[in-house]
């Protein structure tokens, strides 16, 4: 458990003093360069800003219509068999589909379950070992005009599957 | 996607609202909805500013080439049929590192390089080459040093630790990508 916080909050530092050393050696204008980098991040969040309003309001209003619930209370005699917990299923859904999707999603979960919960933190897992699988298989394929994809998407699902699969074994057993 | 899943969301939810006369929570959610949107964003901006800087200064440097070297002997199993194709693997790594540092922006053009200078070998443009899908593969399951985004969402959330959760990702992200090399593997094998 001690190497486990050890490592979680030394890789942030880490990362970063590495960078700034590394330029630093190498004579780069580091403090513009970092200004120039900030801006983007400013660009990128304000882009994902509408698409996070229209999603919040559809999953919140899943929620709160009682739709969710209903549906969960139907699925979770199956999921429970597996011992998956049913709170992660609608993440486990879009996670593969749409990037800014997973993020209202997440975001909304580890809220209603708490942030530092085991439910949240699965959450948190998830979110930060997998990707939106369906976009990034169309960017590189669309890209030099593929058609027939053969197994990638079997492959990549797999992949997502064992991610989330491992990401609730790991958060049971840590926490 | 979103233009059938979006609308599917709104019109079973709503009508299910009024079905089941949830219509004050329902109420409630929605502005609510639009103001939670507002405080992540404005939380998510600290983060991805501080990172996208950050990453800014490690593309300026020759980091991504020299880590490239860590690399090598994984590449060499992971695309066999590259062989003497330095150039290709060269891009190929480059992308592979951008990745695992969480340099998005950076990834994906030296990804579709990679693509394009593979394709351009490809006997057949309309199908897949086996070097080819296990690329596309590694990038579905892009390991990451940092999850920034899960550690903004729970930054903004008042976790007591938001990069508690660093590890446990390592190992989920480390396991997903293993699993998706070996289906790829296994799919080659057998031909499909």
């Amino acid at each position: 458990m001690q190497f486990v916080n050890f490592f979680s909050s030394i890789a942030m530092p880490f990362v970063i003093l590495m960078i700034v050393l590394y330029a630093w050696i190498e004579k780069i204008k580091i403090f513009d360069t970092f200004l120039i980098g900030a801006k983007e991040g400013i660009e990128i969040v304000i882009s994902i800003f509408p698409t996070l309003v229209g999603l919040f309001l559809a999953i919140g209003a899943l929620r709160s219509s009682g739709i969710l619930d209903c549906l969960i209370h139907f699925i979770s005699p199956i999921l429970n068999q597996f011992n998956f917990p049913t709170e992660i299923m609608p993440l486990a859904l879009i996670r593969p589909i749409s990037g800014s999707g997973s993020i209202a999603v997440a975001t909304d979960i580890m809220k209603n379950f708490g942030v530092d919960s085991p439910i949240g933190l699965m959450c948190a897992v998830i979110m930060g070992s997998t990707e939106t699988t369906l976009y990034t298989i169309a960017v590189y394929t669309s890209s030099i005009g593929i058609k027939k994809t053969r197994f990638i998407l079997w492959a990549s699902l797999i992949a997502d599957f064992v991610g989330i699969v491992v990401s609730i074994i790991t958060c049971k057993m840590l926490y | 996607m979103l233009n059938i899943i979006w609308p599917l969301f709104i019109i079973l939810s709503f009508s299910f609202a009024i079905l089941f006369g949830n219509l004050d929570v329902l109420n409630q959610s929605i502005f609510s909805s639009t103001e939670e949107a507002v405080k992540l964003c404005i939380t998510l901006l600290g983060t991805m500013c501080l990172w996208n800087g950050i990453m800014k200064i490690a593309s300026q440097t020759s980091i991504i080439k020299k880590l490239t070297i860590f690399l090598t002997p994984i590449i060499h199993f992971l695309f066999p049929e590259l062989k003497e194709d330095t150039e290709i693997k060269k891009q190929i790594s480059m992308n592979m590192v951008a990745n695992i540092l969480g340099l998005g922006n950076a990834a994906t053009p030296l990804g579709i390089k990679a693509m394009k200078s593979m394709q351009e070998k490809n006997t057949d443009k309309k199908v897949l080459t086996n070097s080819m899908a296990t690329l596309i593969v590694l990038n579905t399951a892009s390991i990451q040093i940092i999850p920034t985004t899960a550690i903004a969402i729970r930054s903004s959330l008042g976790s007591q630790n938001p990069t508690s959760i660093i590890f446990p990702v390592w190992i989920a992200t480390i396991s997903a990508a293993i699993a998706g090399i070996t289906a790829t593997k296994l799919f080659i094998k057998w031909g499909k």
